[in-house]
């Protein structure tokens, strides 16, 4: 089994970024290799046009779920977007499109933020993640 | 005795990962054997230097708390 850790993003809510961002720049800084694949609804967040904007939250985050992530980003808690920025200074973490997902979206790879490093097929994915864990978000 | 910092990482006030991502950054840059001092107030993160210390390698030399303020002093490996 190798470490490393791969994460399909499938969500594109502040909330589910924030916490698949968390767990990447954990494993990088433990020097686990992360890959991430970007899916639907997280490809569209990664657009170089939107990403900083809001993402909203899950459903199940209701108003007073609303009120405490605004609370912490109120207290400095880093974006999910300067996270990974901050995970790939580590290296080891790399950031790719699912092509399928850019189809869907009718994305070119210069409509992406500088984040994301490449667009692969769900075959590639497989490949780099090897026999590592994957998590689905 | 007084250990011979090299470098110190201020993450007071910065949340979970945060105060590992930033050791991690700093440590990156240090020689073997040279100590890396981190401030954080995230009480998670105490748990979470003695766990990056057992994973990397890199050692836990002091761990102190004052006033809400963790101290950490780490050995590069």
């Amino acid at each position: 089994m190798n470490d490393s850790l791969n994460l399909v993003l499938f969500s594109g809510t502040d909330d589910k970024l924030q916490a698949a961002a968390v767990l990447t720049a954990g494993a990088a800084a433990l020097g686990k290799p992360v890959n991430l694949f970007l899916q639907y609804w997280a490809l569209d967040a990664f657009r170089a046009d939107r990403i900083d904007c809001d993402h909203g939250l899950a459903a199940e985050a209701g108003t007073e779920g609303r009120a405490a992530v605004d609370a912490l980003r109120a207290a400095g808690q880093a974006s999910w977007a300067e996270t990974l920025r901050q995970a790939k200074e580590l290296g080891g973490v790399n950031i790719r499109a699912c092509s399928l997902s850019m189809d869907l979206l009718h994305l070119e790879p210069a409509d992406l933020s500088p984040l994301v490093d490449d667009v692969e097929g769900v075959t590639a994915f497989y490949l780099n993640a090897d026999d590592g864990q994957i998590v689905f978000i | 005795m007084t250990l011979q910092i090299t470098q110190t990482v201020d993450a007071r006030g910065l949340s979970c990962p945060m105060p590992i991502v930033k050791a991690a950054q700093a440590i990156k840059t240090m020689a073997s054997g040279a100590l890396l001092e981190v401030l954080a107030t995230d009480p998670g993160s105490v748990k979470d230097f003695a766990a990056w210390s057992k994973i990397t390698g890199n050692g836990l030399v002091e761990q102190t708390a004052d006033a809400g303020v963790y101290r950490f002093v780490l050995r590069r490996k």
